[in-house]
């Protein structure tokens, strides 16, 4: 079998501009969409207690918010959680709450109303100090990868690849968090390291082509940087969405299996793949281009590895 | 010249030895079992002792156990079935704690892995898992060091107000002002003289003088070693106090950990009441010093049911039984340390206590008192009284200093001296996370985790074989072989095993099949331009190195950085990642080219691969 069969290179720095267009915009999107709704962040994060109980026999909903607005509990949020019998409660924290006893309190009241008795499946409680930390580490987290990643690139090729494969792949970054912001997906800590695992993983196809690149400009003179970068991508082309597929089977295989848990993280990284590709191949490379990648520059770069080498 | 020298063929073939074995245990799955531990903090666990009586107990009690084992602080035993383990739990129940209102064992139905004994020898252990695949309640808890500081300084006003009295230092007052200790003078002269005093006593105290008003003052703050020397003990003392708690839930495992500088972490798997474990969690315990009473011929007759008025009868350590009075002469907040040492003079071992100057003039007095006699040291939990040690009264001790000695070996010394100061929480303790995950929703996640895995791996392993055909399969043996590095590494090492760290696994394996991938082009690619099968074997390989390598990195520098901020379910998700994409480079680099080369190698006149169809465009 083989899905690529490609006669010529496929001039893709001639619509390089075009790319780049759809690109931003999309980034921009993702921008004003972060903007004006905002992440619809978990409790981990927010701090508050999300309980899951579980009933033999669809309860109503109805019942338990009015129960629970007795209790004290008036800004609970109530609802349906995977199937009709399944119910999950959020309590944000407020001051002057006894936090630390809200789940059993919650139990209790759900246990008094008539009919079919709950069992509890799961219950988070998360106190306001460790949210602010939690997104504190998330946010030290993202740039000690984008140091980590621009550092490395910059000593094995070149700053320019460096720079432009780091643009492309944040921007994959701020549409995956649009993407959560439009639909109010929940933003939890799985999803956080997907997302920076995301982050990872596309450098990664990035890495792959200006591999090709490098290769290209050392072995075929008298090409143009254009060609070269159409080259080294149309030769990557087929091993790039043969691996994307691969990885996306298995996210998909998680989507489809892996619960609710699961979903977010696996929808996360769903789009980071998706975008991943787009990203790597025709915005990373078109900036490399525009940063005035060269033959000269390389060979220099080359030289000086080798003497180290050496 | 596709061929592996001996040693790489070797050395493969002893790690993917190694990684089966270490994976192993996993297959065996776990059998029910019964744990019995110490429920006391005075009690020692005597592994063979107790292997002993539990045999004793299971066999008068006709039960049938498959093996016991031993470690530092348990003994388990395991069984067929479940029905065994719940008799068997009775009888062993029945045997250990005698009185059933007082245990002096912990006994825990618990699983334990079915693996054969010499695994459990070799350390091959089953991975373990994390509290939201076996079910459990996570507590975070939050020590208040401020509490632990201030708390200090209050015992530290009263010092020094003793102290500015016995060197006859007149003062205007001493008080806490916050962080700050302050005390006020009327003149200069004893300003300067209660500094010089003050700092001739402690060095944990920092100076600072002023004048305020009319009035002269010195403002004492705590320096920063004394401070930090405050709440490392703090939290030492809190968990060790957590421990004993903790005990009285039988939890067979639970975990008591340090997290940063002032955070606790608690997990107890299994564990669903959860109201119980917060009311454990947040008593006190408290320490009592009471004298003995040495009446002759009282404690033959508290012996037989007729215990004088006025005192309690209590066990020491060891089983003699002691006659305690009511009365408490001293409470553990009088004590603000307990440190294991030696005796000065003797070199015998001792526990060294200091007392606050309140606790050390009620002491002094005491002991002035009551020559010649002993006194009891008393742990009072759960409204039940154990005596920690009962030593006689040498002679007057002043100061506040206090030394117990007298046959003791410095273990000993060391136990007793936990014992003291675990009586009570350092500084108290709020819980700033809590988790709770129901048993049926664990075993959810394992399977729900386990079939993504499945069967993600099932579709990339028939799609690699369909379109590269034999290299398609070299490329899924090594996929294999990397999961099952994975399992063995994670098993080895014991970390600890969340849903994300499965979906880790699963997401490692699509990013790993990259690799393979990126290989298998490479040869397609040098066989479409007119390379020799064998030449384009190796060039394939040789040339792919590169990129892998860079990849790699870049995918582990993501996975390091998670690593390093991540805590909670991130940190499952990193380490798993990290692990993933080491194993991910020696399976896709080395295993695989050694089986290529095994299938391939030796053949000199190799005319086609079957790597799939090469096509070919026609204008070349």
């Amino acid at each position: 079998m083989e899905f690529f069969r490609i006669r010529k290179d496929i001039p893709f720095m001639k619509h390089a501009l075009v790319f780049n267009v759809i690109s931003l915009v999309t980034f921009l999107l993702a921008v004003f969409f972060l903007a004006t709704k905002g992440l619809h962040f978990s409790v981990e994060f927010t701090g508050g207690t999300l309980m899951e109980a579980s009933y033999t026999e669809a309860p109503q909903l109805e019942k338990i918010r009015e129960t629970l607005g007795k209790e004290g509990y008036q800004d609970a949020q109530v609802q349906n959680f995977g199937s009709a019998r399944d119910v999950l409660i959020r309590l944000p924290n407020r001051e002057g709450m006894e936090t630390g006893k809200v789940s059993e309190k919650v139990m209790a009241s759900l246990n008094a109303i008539e009919g079919h008795k709950p069992e509890m499946r799961r219950v988070e409680f998360v106190g306001p100090q460790v949210g602010k930390e939690l997104a504190s580490d998330g946010a030290m987290a993202l740039l000690l990868v984008i140091g980590g990643i621009v550092l490395y690139l910059a000593i094995r090729f070149e700053w320019r690849f460096a720079v432009s494969a780091i643009i492309a792949n944040l921007h994959d970054v701020i549409i995956i968090l649009g993407f959560f912001a439009l639909f109010q997906w929940e933003f939890s800590l799985p999803v956080l390291a997907a997302t920076l695992a995301v982050l990872g993983y596309s450098v990664n196809e990035s890495v792959v082509i200006f591999d090709r690149v490098r290769e290209t400009f050392k072995k075929k003179r008298g090409l143009s940087t254009p060609e070269v970068l159409d080259h080294a991508i149309t030769s990557t082309i087929s091993r790039t969405i043969i691996t994307h597929g691969s990885t996306q089977i298995m996210v998909l295989s998680m989507l489809l299996f892996g619960g609710e848990t699961l979903y977010y993280f696996s929808l996360a990284l769903t789009i980071g793949i998706c975008f991943g590709i787009y990203s790597s191949v025709l915005v990373a490379s078109p900036l490399v281009m525009w940063l005035g990648v060269s033959r000269e520059q390389f060979m220099q770069v080359k030289k000086e590895k080798q003497e180290i080498v050496v | 010249m596709n061929r592996y020298p001996l040693w790489k063929n070797l050395l493969i073939g002893i790690v993917m030895l190694w990684g089966l074995i270490y994976t192993l245990p996993n297959f065996y799955g776990e059998v029910p079992a019964v744990q019995i531990s110490s429920g006391k903090a005075t009690l020692k666990l005597d592994a063979s002792a107790t292997i002993k009586r539990l045999e004793e107990s299971l066999a008068t009690a006709g039960i049938q156990h498959d093996g016991l084992f031993a470690d530092l602080t348990s003994v388990r035993a395991r069984f067929r079935d479940t029905d065994t383990q719940l008799k068997a739990k009775d009888a062993v129940e029945k045997a250990f704690n005698p009185d059933a209102t007082d245990p002096s064992y912990v006994v825990a139905l618990n699983l334990l892995s079915a693996s054969p004994q010499w695994l459990t020898a070799i350390h091959a252990l089953p991975m373990y898992l994390g509290l939201d695949l076996r079910g459990g309640v996570h507590f975070l808890l939050q020590v208040d060091m401020k509490g632990a500081v201030t708390k200090r300084l209050d015992a530290t006003t009263g010092d020094l107000r003793t102290l500015l009295r016995d060197k006859n230092v007149r003062h205007a007052g001493i008080a806490r002002e916050g962080q700050n200790v302050v005390i006020r003078f009327r003149d200069v002269e004893s300003q300067t003289r209660g500094h010089a005093v003050i700092t001739a006593s402690s060095n944990d105290l920092q100076l600072v003088d002023g004048q305020d008003g009319a009035d002269f003052k010195i403002t004492a703050t705590l320096s920063p070693m004394a401070q930090k020397t405050i709440q490392e003990f703090a939290i030492k003392q809190n968990i060790t106090t957590l421990h004993n708690r903790i005990n009285e839930l039988g939890v067979a495992e639970p975990v008591i950990q340090q997290q940063g500088l002032d955070r606790i972490v608690v997990q107890l798997p299994g564990v669903q009441d959860v109201a119980k474990a917060k009311d454990i969690l947040g008593r006190t315990a408290t320490l009592e010093i009471r004298l003995v009473d040495e009446t002759p011929g009282a404690l033959e007759a508290a012996m037989t049911g007729a215990i004088p008025a006025g005192t309690e009868l209590y066990n020491e350590r060891g089983g003699r039984p002691l006659l305690v009075k009511k009365q408490v002469v001293l409470t553990g907040e009088r004590l603000t340390d307990a440190q294991p040492g030696f005796d000065g003079q003797t070199h015998e071992a001792a526990v060294h206590l200091t007392l606050d100057a309140a606790g050390a003039r009620i002491f002094k007095d005491i002991t002035r008192e009551n020559i010649n006699k002993r006194m009891a040291i008393l742990l009072i939990e759960k409204g039940k009284g154990e005596v920690v040690t009962a030593p006689v009264i040498r002679g007057e001790i002043g100061g506040g200093r206090v030394q117990i000695s007298g046959r003791m070996s410095s273990e000993e010394a060391t136990d007793t001296a936990l014992l003291l100061r675990a009586g009570s929480l350092a500084a108290p303790m709020e819980i700033i996370e809590e988790r709770t995950i129901g048993p049926s929703l664990g075993a959810e996640n394992i399977s729900k985790g386990f079939h993504s895995t499945l069967w993600g791996f099932v579709a990339i392993a028939v799609f690699m074989c369909l379109y590269y055909m034999l290299f398609g399969m070299v490329s899924v043996i090594a996929l294999a072989s990397n999961l099952l590095l994975l399992v063995a590494l994670l098993s080895l090492l014991q970390a600890t095993l969340t849903l994300p760290g499965i979906a880790a696994i699963a997401l490692t394996l699509g990013m790993a099949i990259d690799a393979n991938v990126l290989i298998n082009e490479r040869i397609r690619e040098e066989l479409r331009n007119g390379s020799s099968p064998q030449a384009a074997i190796s060039a394939g390989y040789d040339r792919a190195f590169d990129t892998i390598l860079d990849s790699n990195v870049t995918t582990l520098i993501a996975g390091v950085a998670l690593l390093v901020f991540g805590s909670g379910p991130v940190r499952g998700f990193a380490v798993v990642h990290c692990l993933g994409i080491l194993t991910s480079m020696f399976s896709a680099l080395l295993v695989s080219r050694g089986l290529v080369n095994l299938i391939y190698g030796k053949r000199r006149k190799l005319e086609k691969l079957a790597i799939g169809q090469i096509w070919k465009a026609e204008a070349n």
